[in-house]
């Protein structure tokens, strides 16, 4: 049996490590275009602040890792697929045949269609090569430009005012992280930017990018005008999809796959960034693109492939985490709640705290926080086991800071009356 | 180390707070907690203050041992001049706010002025800032403490505030942390109120060293061990709490009863502790939940207690019908068996009350026992009490007075000025069970001889946390002596004050000398400290405060004819019990007791004892 | 076989000498902030529950951990936190249904229990039988794993 993964971040070396784990004899090939070893995006942002080296991004320490496990890591990047024949065409011009693939490609960063962004100085931030060249261009004093307020931009901020970099923002949405925060988290958070010395515009798109030799234009459509020394883009990522052009396999927001990870080829699953999969809140399948999502999938793809589908899968819970300049903000699941559910909501601007919590009957479905760093895992062991709350929905709503009390005080009646 | 070297300083009138050194020459005399901020109160302030003027001070103030992993070391205490006896007060306290004060990097809070409007004072680690409280002027403790929780949003804040009491000036008001735990006595809480400052939020996350860890470690689970194994606090406290007492108390003939006209309670096994864990029939539960652990605290003697849905006291509130601060042996004596009271459900309602609204339960008790006391003999009348037939043993009348002193109406106003007050204006002084104007705790002086002397002599007035020999004299620790004799217990009171305030300032709990003594403690403050902390030092610490009290006392107008005994336990003799026919005889032991400490015959610390104690 | 720690709710009097202790091991110093075992104390104090990792077999923070900074000690089978490894993205956080990996502002990187290398502290520290270290087969064991299982609600393949 050779199983291939096509794809080197989080969900495909989970996969392989996981199809090793299950299958000690078979043969494992893991696909990565990348010049690094395998490494993490999550990691990128401390690699920029400097709190890691580039070697710190690494997903796995040892320098041999992968032939340790047995695992054939090859450095080559995929073309094409051809699920007819069971193989698939990487750049090198090899054809490499499998009986199980995984892809798990990962995203890649929308560039927006505005004019100017093949200027030197505007800089994507995704790849281990983009972060060096943005440490580069990031001089104390330099004046940064940095399009998009999402996940990944938020993340990065606090390496540009780490650099004392004069840093606005802009996000076309109608606050920062509007797919992960509700708008007083979203407001909240741009607040708390704002008061470390982020200028910061939401509501409103980048018209054009001009350059002069001196310096950037970046042109609202606001109308305003943002000079620059560098601009930084983070306008969200889709899934790298350009190699399964002509292929046979169903696409949507990403490849779609069925509770066992299987896109609608034989033998072939998708994972991670790249794959539209079983959403637990919705039922629905969606693309989540974070990384515990992937690292499930991986996991999940992998007993799938070793036990010929033994396993269902019950879907992601999305969730994310983001320290945006210290400030820590949260989301889980159904954050803007359900019909027919109810909420319990706290908000304290003064010290920049918020949590908001959204049930189904007594059974947390989702939740958003700011402010928060502890035991906020518990809010996904509460939506996941659905435990019901009973009498703590109610304190909840009273007091939704008491997330702890309720995840115990509920598991410890759960566990009286089993 | 294990002093944080930090004193925070709140001018109330200026609405300031600054940070200041610690006088680590100070900490050396008075360790900490009670002895450390009495010397600051006595260098900072006039001993002859009006307690309720801007120029009195308050001070919360830890322990070396406070926060650290020594047993008991959750706790702290206030200090200040106290409204109800004009005398030094310090009111100790459990549960978690001193630790958390303490890990938020101070010794102590110093209080001063008064602020013009209400005020909270809001602490996280070395940030302190006055905010206004005017919301929450006239909501009880368990309002602001969960109104303040919300505020911060961070579950881990601690509170200590005050409640309806002492914001309108009841005189035993207390401060209460943690929803339920006190520095009750003296009316320290009338003090904070008198400032306009509401309530004193904290949030600690700095820690806290001590000088010699592994030392540290080793003293403590030596305490530890020693705790576990002994009797009281390793089985008798954790089981069954301080009301273990109630029936032991009783069968020795010295349980004041009826204000002081008993030393027996018939229905005193209906309010003690076996009576707590009895299911109702009601609802199939008992009054007691489960006991439960200031900070630090291995023996646990907290009880948690839940009144009967149906009970006509908390029909209907519902914010009584939760779990909350169960009765203690003080407060269920005096809640009870001082009036003539044997409803357990009442008494728990009313010490609910006590907490809800801020007051001493001990006082509270006594005083309405007086008022029953002045009924009975006709000083005073249902025209006086609002149309409330003050018996001896009525519930309801009891309760009614309960809820009217948290109120502050009608008769309760009256009651909230303690017992000494309201007996002398409705012309029978006797009538009053108080030494000092404080009202007596729950061994009568007729049946256990060493307690009359240690609240004749007690610096805050009456008091059995000041000297408890109690402890010898009934439970034989640290060696049996006969409660009906007066002889040695001069020198017994005297041990056991010395050792009590050198405990209070330590940092950990008096109760844990049931089975520790300075041989246990003193290398746990030797550990968490710098400097040599023998046994000698640590006790004569203990003495040097006593003094300090002393001479604050006389400052302030009181002489040794203050050492005295309300009337009733000196002449009227005990009826029943083992102490039949006996009244304290304080005028054997009183002299004994001055000449042991070394004060002259008047009650005086002598020119040669404040200055071999560094005075 | 490994050792469990077993935490029992109803013998805890919440008196909190387990995260002074923890806390000591971790900082040096007594401070319950920095505690990895937590006493949540509600009900009016009626009810105090003890809780920290189970070092469950799902590993959900060692798996999503994106720079292999949680290892396994092979010797006690705690999952470990390398403070030099961790770049403090907090992603297990969220990752762990039990929320008993957190992160730590001062430090900068996630701490969890890591059973003191096989000589837990808190348990050493416990004054009553809340808190223990037992063999993993033990029956309470099968409670923590049960209350594991139930707080996961997991299917097993993740494991």
């Amino acid at each position: 049996m050779h199983y291939v993964i096509a794809g080197a971040g989080p969900a495909a070396v989970a996969a392989a490590e996981h199809i090793r784990e299950l299958d000690t004899d078979s043969k494992v090939t893991m696909i990565g275009a990348q010049a690094q070893p395998p490494y993490s995006r999550m990691a990128i942002p401390y690699f920029l602040t400097g709190k890691v080296e580039q070697k710190g991004t690494y997903l796995r320490r040892s320098d041999n890792h992968y032939a340790e496990k047995g695992i054939d890591y090859l450095h080559d990047e995929v073309v094409s697929v051809q699920p007819e024949d069971h193989s698939l065409s990487l750049a090198s011009g090899e054809k490499i045949q499998y009986d199980k693939l995984l892809l798990a490609t990962g995203a890649e960063p929308i560039i927006p269609p505005v004019p100017g962004m093949d200027d030197p100085r505007v800089q994507q931030c995704w790849h281990l090569e983009d972060a060096e060249r943005i440490i580069d261009l990031a001089k104390p004093g330099a004046r940064a430009v940095q399009v998009g307020a999402g996940f990944i931009g938020c993340i990065i901020l606090e390496s540009w005012v780490l650099r004392e970099v004069d840093l606005t923002v802009v996000e076309m949405g109608p606050r920062m992280v509007p797919r992960m925060l509700g708008e007083k988290a979203g407001g909240l958070l741009q607040t708390w930017c704002e008061s470390k010395g982020v200028s910061v515009h939401t509501n409103t798109q980048v018209k054009a990018i001009e350059s002069t030799p001196e310096e950037l234009h970046v042109v609202l459509e606001s109308g305003e005008t943002c000079p620059a020394d560098v601009v930084i883009v983070s306008t969200g990522v889709k899934p790298r999809l350009g190699y399964l052009q002509g292929c046979e396999i169903k696409i949507d927001q990403g490849i779609v796959i069925d509770e066992h990870m299987r896109t609608t080829a034989p033998d072939i699953y998708a994972a991670g960034d790249c794959a539209q999969g079983l959403d637990f809140s919705t039922g629905e399948t969606a693309v989540h693109a974070v990384q515990p999502t992937a690292t499930e999938h991986g996991r999940v793809a992998a007993a799938n492939m070793v036990s010929n589908n033994d396993l269902p899968y019950k879907g992601s819970l999305n969730m994310n985490i983001l320290d945006t300049l210290g400030l820590v903000t949260c989301s889980f699941g159904a954050w803007e709640g359900v019909d027919g559910g109810d909420s319990a909501e706290m908000f304290n601007q003064d010290n920049f705290q918020y949590i908001n919590l959204q049930f189904k009957e007594d059974i947390l479905v989702g939740a958003n926080s700011v402010g928060y760093h502890k035991h906020l895992g518990m809010l996904r062991g509460l939506i996941e086991t659905k435990i019901p709350l009973g009498p703590w929905k109610d304190r909840l709503i009273a007091n939704p800071v008491q997330i702890a009390d309720a995840y115990l005080g509920a598991n410890e009646a759960s566990l009286k009356s089993s | 180390m294990s002093w944080t070297g930090k004193i925070l300083r709140i001018d109330l009138s200026a609405g300031t707070c600054t940070s200041e050194p610690l006088n680590m020459q100070w900490a050396n005399d008075y360790m900490g907690q009670r002895g450390l901020a009495t010397k600051y109160l006595v260098e900072e302030t006039d001993p002859t203050v009006d307690p309720f003027s801007p120029d009195n001070k308050m001070i919360f103030a830890t322990g070396p041992l406070t926060g650290t992993i020594a047993p008991t070391s959750g706790r702290w205490s206030v200090v200040c001049k106290g409204p109800l006896t004009g005398a030094i007060a310090c009111s100790n306290s459990g549960g978690f706010f001193g630790a958390e004060l303490k890990n938020a990097g101070w010794d102590m809070v110093i209080f001063e002025g008064k602020s013009a409007s209400p005020v909270y004072l809001d602490m996280t680690n070395d940030q302190a800032e006055l905010k206004d409280a005017s919301d929450l002027w006239g909501k009880s403790v368990w309002e602001t403490e969960t109104a303040l929780r919300e505020r911060r949003g961070d579950p881990d804040v601690r509170v200590a505030s005050i409640g309806l009491a002492g914001e309108s000036g009841v005189l035993y008001a207390a401060v209460v942390n943690d929803m339920d735990r006190a520095a009750g006595r003296s009316g320290v809480g009338a003090v904070m109120g008198s400032k306009n400052l509401k309530a004193v939020v904290v949030r600690g996350t700095v820690g806290v060293k001590v000088n010699d860890p592994m030392a540290m470690m080793k003293t403590s689970n030596a305490a530890k061990e020693i705790l576990a194994e002994n009797a009281v606090t390793g089985e008798g406290l954790p089981t069954h709490g301080t009301q273990i007492l109630m029936n032991v108390i009783n069968e020795v003939g010295a349980l004041p009863t009826r204000n002081g006209q008993d030393v027996q309670f018939d229905g005193a096994h209906d309010i003690g502790a076996e009576a707590m864990a009895e299911v109702r029939e009601s609802d199939g539960q008992s009054n007691l939940v489960s006991n439960h652990a200031c900070f630090g605290c291995p023996i646990s003697c907290a009880r948690r207690s839940k009144i009967d849905p149906t009970h006509f006291t908390v029909k209907d509130k519902p914010q009584y019908q939760g779990v909350s601060g169960g009765l203690e042996y003080e407060a269920a004596w005096a809640l009870g068996a001082a009036n003539g009271v044997n409803d357990l459900e009442a008494l728990t309602y009313a010490n609910f009350v006590c907490n809800e609204q801020g007051m001493d339960p001990i006082s509270l008790g006594v005083t309405i026992g007086a008022a029953m006391d002045l009924y009975h003999a006709g000083a005073i009348s249902q025209e006086d009490t609002g149309g409330v037939a003050l018996e001896f043993g009525s519930t309801e009348a009891f309760v009614a007075m309960v809820e009217a002193t948290a109120r502050g109406e009608g008769f309760g106003k009256e009651l909230g000025q303690g017992s000494r007050r309201l007996c002398e204006k409705y012309g029978h002084p006797d009538f009053s069970m108080t030494v000092k104007s404080q009202e007596i705790a729950a061994y009568d002086p007729r049946g256990i001889q060493g307690m009359g002397l240690a609240y004749a002599t007690s610096n805050r007035g009456a008091c059995h946390l000041r000297g408890y020999t109690v402890a010898s004299e009934v439970l034989g620790i640290p060696e049996k002596t006969d409660p009906l004799a007066t002889e040695g217990k001069a020198g017994l009171v005297k041990a056991f004050q010395d050792a009590t305030a050198a405990v209070d300032s330590s940092g950990t709990c008096v109760f844990t000398t049931f089975a520790l003594s300075g041989e246990d403690i003193a290398p746990m403050v030797d550990a968490a400290c710098e400097g040599d902390w023998s046994v000698e030092r640590f006790v004569e610490v203990g003495e040097r405060i006593w003094n300090m009290e002393r001479q604050y006392n006389i400052a302030a107008g009181f002489t040794g004819a203050d050492d005295t005994l309300p009337e009733r336990l000196l002449k009227d003799a005990a009826k029943t019990g083992p102490a039949e026919g006996s009244v304290n005889r304080l005028n054997e032991m009183l002299p004994e007791y001055y000449e042991s400490r070394g004060w002259s015959a008047s009650g005086e610390p002598t020119a040669e004892t404040l200055g071999r104690l560094g005075l | 076989m490994h050792k469990a720690l077993v935490m029992e709710a109803d013998a805890c009097t919440g008196c909190h000498q387990c995260e002074m202790m923890c806390s000591y091991g971790k900082v040096g110093a007594f401070n319950p902030s920095k505690s990895v075992i937590d006493i949540t104390i509600f009900d009016g104090g009626a009810v105090n529950v003890p809780s920290t990792c189970t070092q469950c077999e799902g590993a959900w923070c060692m798996v999503v951990c994106p720079v292999e900074a949680i290892t396994v000690n092979s010797s006690t089978g705690a999952k470990e936190v390398s403070a030099e490894v961790c770049v403090g993205c907090k992603v297990c956080t969220i990752a762990c249904p039990f929320g008993a990996i957190n992160y730590d502002v001062d430090s900068g990187v996630v701490t969890k229990c890591d059973l003191c290398g096989g000589e837990p502290m808190c348990v050493e520290a416990c004054p009553t039988t809340a808190l223990s270290f037992v063999a993993e087969d033990s029956t309470g064991y099968d409670k923590m794993r049960r209350n594991a299982i139930l707080a996961a609600g997991i299917e097993e393949g993740i494991a």
